[in-house]
């Protein structure tokens, strides 16, 4: 079968409308069943080139907590996601950190970087 | 035994928005007392993002929220004392609470304000039967493990229920290696956001199972296995559809209760309806002086809307503690809102008009999903007012604005809110 026809839930915010995107190919798509603009940016960008923010964790040494949240700093390939894990999963970072410092510049080469979403003082200091 | 304008009981959000809003108010003594080694509350281990949209313009992640608060605490000086138990208030506003500096110590406030927020509902709650091994959490808890204490729950996970934390927490296990077999719902429908399903469940590939329950958890030291059934139109689950899934743990997301002890132990009126205190529009409860904000009140979809509502309560309570809320003991006729048809609960329960604003919000949650519908406010066979909503659903908070002047003839009246569906 050729063409596209797709239903993709939008996740731009809470309402999360149905949006079927259907055409012969990507440069003639018909958008419908969004309620906004953005619904239509989004599942036209959902189509071409899909990202998303990565959130996840990574080990601190003499921090108050075992892990110190993290996030990509801007959205990345959603295909990304798996190999990026396994960058940030084997790094480390010692105590004490701001939030908003760069852990991994330019990950994987998407541009984002990996930086500390909270601030974590040392143990006992 | 010392004494505070305001003492506001838990330091998550709702405490130091309400801490925040009264020093603006120009409150001086205020003293906020929290259970955790620091500020934040459950905020500090959701750390994916999707908050502060509304209150900061920006998606923030739980921690960048929550740090923001914390900065602006340490900037406006306020006190607060750390890894401290409330163990009982009184309605004489008297605060007892310990920690391991000061021993058990009574204090006593101008007014107090209740930011608990809630806990989670356990196995327990929803009676699972089978044996107890070990290997079965409630999202939260796994949640705080992973994301703050650095342990890994489990490797083939089951999960029951589809709250926004139980697919928040399918995606983060995914993320860590986890096999996230299925996530169940006993509903038609999931319980969550419907971009929470997308961009959780839909993009790792995890099935969602709708119409679904365990019936029974099997395992002597560890968790080996859950039998999951099919459940009929009333969500109870039809003998002989039983089939055995091979798991190492179960992780629940089957709701959350306000936790409300301390609340009843100063004689605070609760709602059968929301869990939490009944409260007026400036959040006080049913005892003067006693206010209330965020989670513990009714459970909230978004911090942003917490952090609102608990601004509310530090200007209430400033009001009172400032003398300018003296009417709300003689203005003693309160409308009262009562949810009806198709209304979970509707919050604030009960209108004084104390505070000389234009309008008000209710905010409500319907107990079924709504296509073209509209809320309304009746009083006596009258419609006061009227919102259409495209669609509703009960995972969702509506929010409806009321004119003051609309209500000023209503004093002592009983309004009914209820949804109704709307054709075309």
């Amino acid at each position: 079968m050729s063409g596209i026809d797709r239903e993709i839930i939008c996740i731009v915010c809470p309402t999360g409308c149905r949006i079927r995107v259907s055409g012969p190919d990507t440069e003639h798509l018909e958008v419908s069943g969004n309620e906004c603009k953005r619904g239509e940016e989004y599942a036209l960008k959902e189509i071409a080139d899909p990202r998303r923010t990565l959130i996840t964790t990574v080990q601190i040494d003499h921090g108050t907590l075992r892990r110190l949240p993290v996030r990509t700093n801007r959205e990345i390939p959603k295909q990304s996601i798996f190999p990026c894990m396994e960058v940030i999963n084997r790094i480390r970072v010692e105590a004490p950190v701001e939030v908003g410092q760069v852990l991994v510049a330019d990950i994987l080469g998407t541009g984002a970087d990996v930086v500390a979403t909270r601030s974590m003082g040392r143990n006992g200091g | 035994m010392d004494s505070y304008d305001i003492v506001v009981i838990g330091g998550g959000p709702a405490g130091m928005a309400a801490a925040v809003a009264a020093r603006e108010e120009g409150v001086q003594k205020i003293l906020l007392i929290e259970r955790d080694r620091e500020l934040g509350g459950i905020l500090q281990q959701c750390i994916h993002n999707g908050f502060g949209l509304h209150h900061f313009k920006e998606d923030l992640t739980g921690p960048e929220f929550s740090e923001r608060y914390i900065r602006r605490m340490e900037e406006l000086e306020i006190p607060c004392k750390l890894d401290t138990t409330v163990l009982e208030i009184t309605a004489g506003r008297e605060i007892l609470y310990i920690n391991a500096r000061e021993g058990a110590t009574k204090v006593s406030a101008g007014a107090i304000v209740l930011a608990m927020g809630c806990r989670e509902r356990s196995r327990g709650a929803v009676n699972i039967p089978g044996s107890r091994p070990a290997g079965v959490f409630t999202a939260g808890t796994a949640q705080r493990l992973i994301n703050m204490e650095g342990y890994m729950v489990g490797r083939r996970i089951m999960m029951l229920g589809t709250g926004d934390i139980g697919l928040i927490m399918a995606r983060r296990l995914t993320l860590e290696g986890a096999k996230v077999i299925a996530v169940l719902a006993r509903k038609p429908y999931p319980g969550g956001l419907m971009r929470n399903v997308a961009q959780c469940l839909y993009d790792y590939d995890i099935p969602l199972m709708l119409r679904h329950t365990i019936v029974e958890i099997q395992g002597r030291d560890r968790v080996t296995g859950v039998l999951v059934a099919d459940t009929d139109e009333n969500s109870r689950p039809i003998p002989g559809s039983e089939r055995l899934y091979e798991c190492d743990t179960v992780i629940l997301s089957v709701g959350l209760i306000p936790e409300n002890e301390l609340s009843l132990s100063a004689g605070v009126q609760l709602d059968p309806h929301t869990g939490g205190p009944v409260v007026d529009e400036s959040r006080q409860t049913s005892v003067a002086g006693i206010f209330a904000c965020g989670n513990v009140v009714h459970v909230h979809d978004l911090v942003d809307f917490v952090v609102e509502e608990s601004e509310i309560a530090g200007k209430g309570a400033a009001g009172f503690v400032q003398g300018r809320a003296e009417r709300a003991e003689v203005d003693g006729t309160p409308i009262h809102l009562l949810p009806g048809e198709g209304l979970k609960y509707v919050v604030p329960q009960r209108m004084r008009g104390i505070n000389g604003e234009a309008s008000l919000d209710l905010f409500l949650r319907v107990n079924r999903v709504y296509g073209r519908s509209a809320i309304e406010v009746r009083h006596d066979g009258d419609t006061v007012k009227r919102l259409k909503r495209l669609r509703m659903n009960p995972g969702e908070m509506e929010r409806m604005r009321l004119q003051s002047s609309a209500l000023e003839k209503l004093n002592g009246a009983d309004l009914i809110v209820e949804a109704v569906e709307v054709d075309g």
